[in-house]
């Protein structure tokens, strides 16, 4: 358990290293909703690092899966139609907020923004209640 | 916003943008990030708690606290001619609204954005179905968005 919490600890420093390079070099947030949603209205000269960005994090996947063998482990018995229907919930919901785990709770927070720290209590409370609710009606083992 | 004509700079711009995702995607697998039953342990506050993502935005934020200062004592970034960070601060009903859907399907599914798109790699069908998904429901907020205009 304290091996998963340093590996934790570990990743985090490694994704605060992604998110510096990505501001000292383009002077952008790695906000990986807002990075997603800039492809709905491209504009000239900022469009194709968007999709190197996220082809960068499918290789980071790939990469990983030759050193660890977990990589992908999903306990997570989940439906097509909650696979779908979360899908859907994120992708609207972070557009509309604004942001996602990495805009508002890594580089939001990073900046003392007020937005993002309301942000990021919001998400965090819903995911939590959610969670509780889906153990309760016995969706959740 | 003004945008970078410069091809080169453009070009320079994507591949930088493109090694921030590949260790960004590389963090996010050390830490276990994208096994879904440790996100919705951490969301798991009643029951056997995994506190693994707190020690991910710690470390995360522990570094980028400071980087974000050092880096932000420039006058431009490295590449790009000026700063593309938001600079907004109003708290609008959009926000907290958005906020909250998104973190219903995080709960859910125990994906938010970037691991979603890092467990690609998998090939895994329900990872591929949740990562349409996501890209649909952030098209159909374009959509509405467009006849709304929404004060985010």
């Amino acid at each position: 358990m304290q091996d998963e919490w340093l590996m934790g600890l570990i990743g985090g420093i490694i994704i605060g290293l992604s998110v510096t390079i990505m501001l000292l070099f383009n002077g952008r947030v790695t906000g990986i909703a807002g990075i997603i949603y800039g492809l709905f209205k491209p504009s000239p000269g900022d469009f194709i690092w968007r999709i190197y960005f996220l082809v960068g994090l499918v290789l980071g996947g790939l990469v990983m899966t030759a050193f660890k063998e977990d990589a992908f482990l999903n306990k997570i018995d989940l439906s097509w139609a909650q696979s779908i229907g979360a899908g859907l919930l994120v992708g609207f919901g972070t557009v509309l907020g604004s942001g996602c785990t990495s805009g508002h709770g890594v580089c939001g927070l990073s900046r003392l923004s007020p937005r993002s720290l309301v942000a990021t209590l919001v998400f965090m409370a819903s995911g939590i209640m959610t969670v509780y609710i889906l153990r309760k009606i016995g969706v959740l083992p | 916003m003004t945008k970078s004509n410069n091809p080169v700079n453009e070009n320079k711009e994507a591949l930088a943008a493109g090694i921030a995702g590949l260790i960004f995607g590389i963090g996010l697998v050390v830490a276990g990030m994208t096994q879904p039953h440790k996100v919705i342990g951490f969301l798991d506050l009643f029951g056997s708690w995994d506190p693994t993502l707190m020690f991910v935005m710690g470390g995360a934020l522990g570094l980028h606290l400071v980087t974000y200062r050092l880096v932000r004592k420039r006058n431009t970034p490295l590449l790009s001619p000026q700063w593309h960070v938001p600079t907004k601060t109003e708290i609008t009903k959009p926000l907290i609204i958005g906020s909250f859907l998104f973190g219903v399907g995080w709960g859910i599914a125990g994906f938010c954005p970037g691991p979603a798109v890092v467990s690609l790699a998998s090939l895994e069908g329900k990872v591929i179905a949740f990562v349409i998904a996501m890209f649909l429901g952030q098209w159909l907020f374009k959509v509405v968005d467009a006849k709304v205009k929404f004060n985010r």
